[in-house]
This record gives structure tokens, C-alpha cells and sequence, in this order.
């Protein structure tokens, strides 16, 4: 355990984050969690951490850090021109912090959501077993909100000596360029008996736009009106990350990190784990196009993302 | 009705009914008890709703099809698992004045008297059907149509946590405070979320709440008690 950041610039939101508070959805709870859990899992790996440890989540515009004691820190997922002393460091690479150095953001070049991981994990006391900061509740990571000016972090214990930790990278061809236009696939249901076939059908082969009003509760598209059969609601039911809904004005929701547990709006298709980082990393005003796959193939892209992130793990030295 | 899909690559879902129902809600605590018991490998939680209980699971350990030729085997055996008998868990509320403001808009658009009003709703039971919206928020099914009220035409921006409420035929209990449109008629002392603690639910689904009307001396000797940790549940 050690001093490890004071903020000097908060950024825009920027929050501790785990892989969530799961296990108490039956009852209401909601995860909350990284956006994109693959860029934090990796940038974890990097520094030594086990893949669910808690890292810092930087939103579009960053913070500014002062480094408290010498550290090893991997900055993944976008690239918002993370910059140490001025200098600029390359993103899903581990490298070495010392005290008295400061960490900043510049121009957003890739993507809106970064992960800085830190060794030994952020540290700080985990509510109902998380660090993830769910703001709308006031829980979990530094006392239930975004990062203020002042704020003082900890980090864990550090399990290996630093100079092990820096310098390890993600393979090239494994990073993600959240840039390139790539469709989005997606499991068609559970409510696709809400809409007749030529709506999803339409839904397949047309442009959506991100609109503004998008945060870590859910993207709001724009694009062609999808029409139900018998109206957009439903009884109450189950929400899953990725779950997309179609409320009555036709324009559909991407339900993520923040999402309630519940809800009352058909839902479409639920967008495979493998693709939300690619949602997440989209922009406002960006486009996004769907390709339903079946269970079968949605299910081979989840356990290749899952291989890959094991074989990191025993690369990195860390248990599983 | 036993109807298995997919929903998305991590999740299964089965549905028990189209309607809300008593008989459905058994059949789904049933369900929700074998899923508990049996602590399949692979399955990491599950979200039981009105008609529905969506599984969630590791593809990594568990494919779909596995999971749900498994699930199919449950079908026959829901009526042969043993339910424990559903607690009432009582709820004390203070009703009117500060705490429930829209307690008399309610009496006055239903013309009954508030002290009527207050009878009818705490003269009966109310079965949890599913837990969801924000931690800890019962969905309750029972309320009397005598004292349905539509939501108020301007949402309030804050109402406090505890606060207990009508909207249409529906009641229910805000855990957290947080922005709605509900009439106001009363505020529990009780939490039913608090994240500190062991439990930090208090309400499952399957179980009765059954609001009991409390003075203004109680509410505060058990909001206090609750502060201090020393509050034992009497109701």
C-alpha cells in the first residue's frame, strides 16, 4: 500500500472503475464497471495486476496527476495523447512513473475512454465487493463520485519489483483501432417478435448515428424509425449490457455500464461482448451499422477474447 | 408456458408467462430456488422479473446449448421444489403531514378521507414481484383501485429516500432519493438499501411487504435507532 496520485486537473469525469459490482442485479444493484472492460483488463495485466483490479477511467478530456510515490502505470483503450512531463507515452505499454512527475491529457485522437492502471490497483475501501463508482447511488470508488481537484489516491500492494513491470506492451495486431469503421454484430432478441421481419431487416442494413445524449448509461442512436408490431413496451424485464431497446419514438438505446437492471422497452438485439468496446469507444455523431450472428458465432468471438486475455495473464506472470 | 432464448452471447432467458400473475411469480421463485441450489458452474447470477428469469453465465465455461438442455430438464421438476413460505416484512410509515405531502391530493381525488386513505393502504398485503429500476426498488402488486392516483403532472427534482408513494394502480417505497413523479403519502425510517451492510437489501423477491401506520415519536426513536445501529426489527 502507498501514496500514489494527487489530482491537479480532474478532467472531464474521471472515476475509479472495476469490472462492476455483479451478483446483486436480482436485487436491483446496478454494476456500473469500466465501459470498455477489455481495455481495462489489459492495461492491468501490463503493471502486474490481477485483471480485476481497479484502474482510473478517463473520459474524452483527462486529468491532470501528480505522481506521489514512484510507480508502474499502462494507459488502454483510447487515445486521448496521454503526456508524462510534456512528453507523450504510448498507449498499451506499462512504463514507469516516478515521484514528483506529472501525468496529463491532451486532444482526444481515438476513441472516448481510456483506462490508466496503476501497480498494486487503485485503492479504495470496495463497496459490496467493487470499487466502481456508481455516481447516481454515491457508492464505490473515491467516495461515490468523479474525481475532484485535491483528491489524494492510493494504490495497493505491489507484488513485483517495478522495473519487471515497464516496458511490456499489447502485440500489435491485438490492439483495437476503435477508428476503422467496422460493423457492429449483434444476437437478435430477446424481443424481435416485437418487430416484423422488414423492420429487422432495416435495422441490419442502415446507418445510426450516436447522438450527445449518450453517457455511461446508454448510447442514443438516430437513424430510420423502427416500428413494433404492438407497441414499444413491455412487462418490466431484465436489462443486459449491450441489450439494445426501442422505446416508442423508434430511435434505439444501447443499454451499458450504468444501465438499470430493469426495463420497460422492446429489445432488439443485444450486442455481442466482444463488439462493446467499439460501441463504447464511438463518439457523439459517429456512425454505427449492425450484423446479426448467431448464438454460435457471438459465443466463438467471446471465448477467442476470452483466450486471448488468459494468455496474457500467464505472460504477464499472473495467476488467472 | 417454458420458453428458453438467447439473450445475447452471455445470457439466457426464460419466460413463464405473458401476464403478471401469482402462479407465474411461484413458478419463477421455484426456478430462482433451483438455480440457487444447484450452483451451476458457469452461471454467475440471474435477474428474475414479471414473467421472466434471465441468466447471466461465462460462455468461456458454459455454451448456451449446455445450458440450456439443462434448464429444459428443470421444467417438470419446478412443481416438486419446495418453497419456503413467503415472509411479510413490515414496513412502519409515518403518513402525511411533511412526510407525504400528496396524502391529501390522494384522499381528495379518490374523495375519501386521509384517515381512509391510510386504512386501505396499509390494510393489506403486498407480494414483491421483482426487484429492479435502482437498488433495492420492490415492483408491488395488491394495491386497492380505491385509492389509485395518477402521477403528478410535474415530476419532483429530489423526493427523499424511504419515501412511499402512488402512481396509477401501483405503490411502492423510493430507496434512494432520486427524481419522480410519484404522490407522496408517507416515508419509512427503514433502509432498504444500505450499502454498508451485510444485507444491503432488505426486500426479496417472493416475499409481502405490509405498511404499518406509525406516529411521528416512532419514526424518529427508530430513525435514530437505526443511526446508532441499535434498531431491532419489531414490525
Amino acid at each position: 500500500m502507498g501514496k500514489l496520485f494527487e489530482v491537479i486537473k480532474s478532467g472531464l469525469a474521471t472515476s475509479v472503475q472495476d469490472l462492476g459490482r455483479t451478483g446483486f442485479q436480482q436485487y436491483g444493484v446496478v454494476v456500473s464497471g469500466a465501459m470498455d472492460s477489455f481495455a481495462l483488463q489489459v492495461a492491468n495485466l501490463l503493471v502486474g495486476n490481477l485483471r480485476d483490479e481497479a484502474g482510473l477511467e478517463v473520459v474524452i478530456m483527462g486529468p491532470e496527476l501528480f505522481v506521489l510515490e514512484d510507480t508502474v502505470l499502462a494507459i488502454c483503450g483510447a487515445d486521448l495523447s496521454p503526456k508524462l512531463d510534456g512528453k507523450p507515452v504510448a498507449g498499451w505499454k506499462s512504463f514507469i512513473a516516478k515521484k514528483g512527475q506529472r501525468l496529463s491529457f491532451g486532444q482526444p485522437q481515438n476513441g472516448s475512454y481510456a483506462y490508466i492502471a496503476a501497480a498494486g490497483g487503485i485503492n479504495t475501501p470496495p463497496v459490496m465487493g467493487s470499487r466502481s463508482t456508481y455516481t447516481k447511488a454515491g457508492i464505490g470508488g473515491f467516495e461515490g463520485r468523479h474525481l475532484q481537484k485535491g483528491d489524494r489516491l492510493e494504490a495497493g500492494e505491489v507484488k513485483f519489483p517495478l522495473k519487471h513491470l515497464s516496458g511490456r506492451g499489447l502485440f500489435e495486431p491485438a490492439v483495437p483501432n476503435y477508428a476503422r469503421q467496422r460493423k457492429i454484430r449483434v444476437v437478435l432478441g430477446p424481443d424481435q417478435h416485437s418487430f416484423k421481419d422488414d423492420v429487422l431487416k432495416k435495422f441490419c442494413t442502415s446507418t445510426f448515428k450516436m447522438t450527445s445524449q449518450s453517457d455511461r448509461m446508454g448510447y442514443r442512436l438516430e437513424g430510420p424509425e423502427l416500428s413494433h408490431v404492438n407497441g414499444a413496451d413491455i412487462i418490466s424485464d431484465a436489462i443486459l449490457p449491450g441489450a439494445i431497446q426501442v422505446p416508442a419514438s423508434g430511435q434505439p438505446i444501447i443499454l451499458l455500464a450504468d444501465r438499470q437492471t430493469t426495463g420497460g422497452y422492446a429489445r432488439i438485439a443485444t450486442v455481442v461482448s466482444s463488439d462493446l468496446p467499439y460501441v463504447v469507444q464511438k463518439l457523439s455523431g459517429s456512425e454505427l451499422e449492425f450484423q446479426a450472428v448467431s448464438v454460435e458465432k457471438a459465443q466463438r468471438l467471446y471465448v477467442s477474447r476470452e483466450l486471448l486475455l488468459r494468455k496474457l495473464s500467464l505472460r504477464a506472470g499472473n495467476m488467472l | 408456458m417454458f420458453q428458453i432464448s438467447a439473450y445475447g452471447d452471455a445470457g439466457l432467458r426464460v419466460q413463464f408467462g405473458e401476464t403478471i400473475s401469482k402462479e407465474t411469480n411461484e413458478k419463477i421463485r421455484s426456478f430462482c430456488m433451483y438455480l440457487e441450489k444447484e450452483k451451476i458452474p458457469g452461471v454467475m447470477e440471474w435477474i428474475p422479473t414479471y414473467t421472466s428469469v434471465s441468466i447471466i453465465y461465462d460462455p468461456y465455461q458454459l455454451l448456451y446449448d449446455a445450458l440450456k438442455e439443462r434448464v429444459e430438464a428443470v421444467e417438470n421438476q419446478l412443481s416438486k421444489i419446495d418453497l419456503p413460505a413467503a415472509e411479510v416484512v413490515k414496513i412502519p410509515v409515518l403518513y402525511g403531514g411533511e412526510k407525504g405531502p400528496d396524502l391529501e391530493q390522494v384522499a381528495q381525488l379518490n374523495g375519501l378521507s386521509e384517515e381512509e386513505v391510510i386504512s386501505i393502504h396499509s390494510g393489506s398485503d403486498y407480494l414483491i414481484y421483482m426487484m429492479g429500476f435502482i437498488p433495492g426498488f420492490p415492483y408491488l402488486g395488491g394495491m386497492s383501485e380505491k385509492i389509485a392516483t395518477p402521477r403528478l403532472s410535474t415530476p419532483r427534482s429530489a423526493i427523499p429516500a424511504g419515501s412511499v408513494g402512488i402512481a396509477g394502480e401501483q405503490t411502492g417505497i423510493y430507496p434512494l432519493e432520486s427524481p419522480g413523479g410519484w404522490q407522496i403519502i408517507g416515508q419509512t425510517p427503514l433502509k432498504l438499501y444500505n450499502p454498508d451492510q451485510e444485507s444491503p437489501i432488505l426486500l426479496r423477491a417472493g416475499n409481502y411487504i405490509r405498511f404499518v401506520p406509525i406516529t411521528s415519536e416512532e419514526y424518529h426513536t427508530i430513525a435514530s435507532e437505526i443511526e446508532a445501529g441499535s434498531y431491532i426489527r419489531k414490525y
